[in-house]
């Protein structure tokens, strides 16, 4: 049997999750639902072996769901704890689907990323404990569309590929030849492959240059390069494998580029395994050439400008308004009522107030299996938090002279501060010379913020108008993920760029007035801190038509602006 | 659809998991220095593991189950109580107690699985015997089976606030206090805590940080060498787990032996005064909140002594441990990017000298 390896990287991840499903993890396919993306899929479930599992799991699904819990009715009839299994249960060595990966909450993610960590499910619910060994393979279908849309970071990380969708073309040619029985047999020859020592060198010492924390990387890169070796019939590891397997693992951990390393990683690791190390001519760069290559320019030059993005937990947000919800947010407790439309009824607590009555209200009513009364009826509260981000608009113009910038930034760091206490995430828009420029996504790692705020130059016009719209964009995209966004806005109120990039102080400042307004029509909470030397109606005009608080730098010192915000903000 | 099945409560498919041996793991001293700490001293309370993602952190813990000396239990006692233990009687355990005999079981080590309800950690009302007999009886949760050991919560930053709230009440006063759905319970619940976390997912809270006895960075190793060794042996332990874990079980029973010594000492272990005026001196220099990071110190530097033989706690052995029990109780500057760590080191050397 000597079948050629398909060449297109999309039928590559297919055959090596099926070969290797345990040491891979799974996919993430980003990208809008497709053809392309419904025959990958259909590829992929023809190579497992027959009668696997395929379990869909909805974006809205239920921690009993994923879990598994109490079965209400058979625990009713049977006077048993029944335990309905969950959906990771049913997929055991098989393929967990997640639809719209990108907006599974935290929470669920890290159930499907723990339970395939551990090989094993632990289930704590409902006076139920059970562990179960299994074992699934992901593919996460990612349907995110911008940066701020991505899969849990936890989960990405487990999973050993990345595919888009858009590279799917055209990936069948290849695939063809192989079925499922030639999986199974692939599988077999896995565990005899050799992997040369020189070759582990090599897969950290390119983990290392790409600046991959995590050590899963190395083992990815391991496992797919083993599966490899092992779908092309050969005893053992080959370079080649091993650049392909860097090329599909690699690229989307990278956080910096191997340049930027110093000294450069390949030397580095020459030096050190020096009396049993393999061959010490061959580049090392073989692996680290094979993932440059494979890199999309626009992402060399992201890798370059900015630490990758890290998404946040959904741990934060104290300081929103805490709103109490029946069907939303997280459970604080259960209550007693008899209203249980439009609310989620506690099974158990239900039953537990109904269970000690049952020998007394049976001899009332011999006939019924369980009586339920009114009074037994309990349902779950929860709360929903809404994580506040705050967004700071900052004029960096050459009107705001070196010195007012200074105050303002001191103005920001206090604030800062407050976001901390208040778990808020900040984010950072500047707006200087001809544009506006995000400088940082809404994050809650506040150093970076100082870090890009003390890095913010000064000088140039004053495109006004592009800064509100660029702030306008950012809230709208916090506002949907279900956050609440304020605007802090800390300018002259001088405009001179209009919203097309060209100079003129009057187009400019109609612009920037109309641009106010819609912010104001959008309805969010915003705040304008005067940052001129003796406050102009200019900038009070500007508060009014954006509907914002307006406040003047020169009354306050930074922490009596600090105060102001805080007022402001929270009524 | 959801398939039902009746199941005894405890329930557990597939055979027993080979744990990853605890001295295998490469590196990451700092950890496994804490684990081995609290090890010896439960009352240092709590680690926190907190660091970069796929570093060992799960691993290091889970295996530290199968590294921990066996210890002695009243058999069927839900709350594996010691024979002499005058906390239990026998409402808590069922057995009277002129009927108990112990036997050896391992230290529990309880993962706190994600999703978990607050009723399994707490325990509850037994809805089986509820439902079948009409008695209200207590079903003892996680808590109770944390009793005199290990609570690991991974991803304690995801974990909800109030269980978490819970749990560190408990773990603060040795004891869980049920009371709910008409039962008033309260049992012996006395275990080291032990979180794991990744900073980017959302920091901990202050006072939660500051209820873990020892805190630990645990970061990626920095070296290809390390990092090919840690490919190397995860290789070999998931292609033969039995094998892989016979080729270490010397050295684990080696580390099991230096803490069942290191337990019998520590009784015995003199701390001088001068050692106590540098501890306290650290922790003015730092301005840490309370004396807990004192105490903290001390019992971390003591357990340490023991882990190493010696009959007193040295200046040098409070440095060692000093970055460990004090690093996460520094008052925090969000704006501040210089490692805890660092700060630490700074002022151990000031007050001790090199």
């Amino acid at each position: 049997m000597s079948r050629e390896l398909p060449s297109h990287d999309a039928a590559l991840v297919a055959l090596l999750l099926a070969v290797d499903p345990n040491g891979l993890g799974g996919v993430a396919l980003r990208g809008m639902p497709s053809p392309e993306r419904g025959d990958w899929l259909a590829q992929f479930k023809g190579l497992l072996p027959k009668r696997s599992p395929y379990i869909k799991v909805p974006v809205n699904v239920s921690e009993d769901r994923l879990l598994g819990g109490l079965d209400f009715a058979a625990t009713v009839s049977s006077k048993k704890p029944v335990f309905a299994t969950g959906l990771l249960e049913a997929a055991d060595g098989g393929v967990l689907v997640l639809a719209m990966a990108e907006r599974l909450p935290d929470a669920a993610a890290s159930i499907v990323g723990d339970a395939m960590d551990r090989r094993t499910l632990l289930v704590e619910r409902d006076g139920v404990t059970r562990e179960c060994r299994l074992h699934y393979t992901v593919v996460a279908l990612d349907e995110g569309i911008d940066d701020d849309e991505q899969i849990a970071a936890g989960l990405a990380e487990r999973l050993a590929f990345q595919l888009s969708v858009r590279d799917l073309a055209g990936f069948q040619s290849g695939l063809e030849n192989w079925t499922g029985e030639d999986v199974l047999a692939v599988r077999g020859r896995l565990a005899s492959m050799r992997v040369p020592d020189a070759m582990l060198e090599r897969f950290s010492g390119a983990a290392s240059a790409f600046g991959l924390a995590s050590l899963r990387g190395d083992l990815f890169m391991l496992h797919a390069a083993r599966a490899l070796a092992a779908l092309s019939d050969e005893a053992e590891v080959s370079e080649a494998h091993a650049a392909i397997a860097a090329r599909l693992v690699l690229p989307h951990r990278a956080t910096r580029m191997p340049a930027e390393a110093e000294p450069p990683p390949a030397e580095e690791e020459q030096q050190e395994p020096a009396p049993q190390s393999g061959p010490k001519d061959i580049p090392d760069d073989i692996l680290v050439d094979a993932v440059l290559a494979s890199l999309p320019p626009d992402l060399l030059e992201k890798l370059s400008q900015s630490m990758p993005r890290s998404r946040q937990g959904s741990t934060g947000g104290r300081g929103g308004p805490a709103t109490r919800s029946r069907l939303r947010g997280r459970p604080i407790g259960v209550e007693a009522t008899k209203q249980v439309s439009g609310a989620r009824l506690n099974v158990l607590a239900t039953l537990k107030a109904a269970a000690p009555w049952q020998s007394i209200r049976r001899q009332a009513n011999a006939a019924s299996v369980l009586e339920l009364r009114p009074s037994d009826l309990h349902v779950t509260r929860y709360q929903d938090r809404v994580e506040t981000t705050t967004i700071f608009v900052v004029d960096a113009s050459g009107s705001q002279a070196a010195q007012r910038l200074a105050e303002v930034k001191g103005a920001i760091e206090l604030l800062l501060n407050d976001c901390y206490v208040r778990r808020d995430q900040v984010a950072l828009i500047a707006f200087r010379k001809d544009a506006a420029e995000v400088l940082l996504e809404p994050t809650r790692a506040l150093a970076r913020v100082k870090r890009s705020l003390s890095a913010l130059p000064g000088g140039g016009g004053t495109p006004l108008a592009a800064g509100l719209d660029a702030a306008r964009q950012m809230a709208e995209t916090v506002t949907r993920q279900g956050r609440t966004a304020a605007i802090v806005l800390m300018t002259d109120g001088r405009a001179n760029i209009a919203r097309d990039g060209r100079p003129g102080p009057d187009r400019a400042e109609s612009d920037a007035i109309e641009a106010a307004k819609c912010l104001r029509v959008s309805g969010l909470r915003s705040l304008l801190v005067d940052t001129s030397r003796r406050p102009k109606p200019r900038a009070r005009q500007l508060a009014s038509a954006m509907g914002a608080a307006y406040v003047a730098l020169p009354n306050a010192d930074a922490s009596g602006i600090s105060g102001t915000v805080q007022r402001r903000l929270a009524s | 659809m959801a398939r039902g099945h009746a199941l005894p409560k405890q329930w557990r498919c597939g055979g027993e998991l080979t744990m990853f041996p605890f001295s295998a793991i490469v590196g990451q001293d700092d950890m496994k220095l804490g684990l081995m700490i609290a090890a010896v001293d439960q009352s240092v309370g709590g680690v926190l593991l907190f660091g970069d993602r796929g570093t060992g952190k799960s691993t290091a813990i889970r295996a530290l189950a199968s590294l921990l000396p066996k210890m002695r239990a009243v058999t069927a006692c839900p709350y594996a109580c010691e024979l002499d233990s005058s906390h239990c009687d026998a409402s808590h355990c069922g057995v009277e107690r002129s009927k108990r005999r112990d036997k050896l079981m391992p230290v529990p080590v309880v993962d706190l699985p994600l999703g978990v309800t607050e009723d399994r950690v707490v325990g509850a009302l037994d809805i089986e015997r509820a439902l079948v007999h009409g008695e209200k009886a207590f079903e003892p949760g996680l808590l109770a089976r944390a009793n005199r050991g290990f609570l690991y919560i991974d991803e304690v930053n995801l974990l909800e606030d109030h269980i978490v709230d819970l749990l560190l009440d408990v773990a603060a006063s040795g004891e869980n206090l049920v009371e709910r759905e008409g039962l008033s319970v309260q049992h012996p619940a006395r275990f080291v805590l032990v979180g794991s976390g990744n900073p980017e997912e959302g920091e901990l809270r202050p006072q939660l940080l500051d209820r873990f006895g020892l805190a630990v960075d645990v970061s990626t190793p920095s070296t290809v060498a390390n990092r090919v060794e840690v490919m190397k042996r995860r290789d070999a332990y998931e292609s033969d787990h039995a094998a892989f874990q016979r080729k270490w079980s010397r050295q684990d029973g080696k580390l099991r032996r230096q803490i069942v010594k290191a337990r019998e000492i520590l009784g015995s272990i003199q701390v001088d005064d001068n050692v106590l005026e540098k501890a306290a001196e650290i922790c003015i220099a730092l301005e840490t909140d309370g004396s807990r990071g004192e105490l903290t110190l001390l019992r971390a530097a003591r357990a340490y002594a023991a882990l190493h033989g010696k009959e007193k706690v040295a200046e040098r052995d409070l440095k060692d441990v000093a970055h460990l029990a004090l690093g996460h109780r520094l008052r925090r500057n969000p704006l501040d990017e210089s490692s805890a760590g660092v700060r630490v080191e700074r002022v151990v050397s000031e007050v001790i000298g090199e």
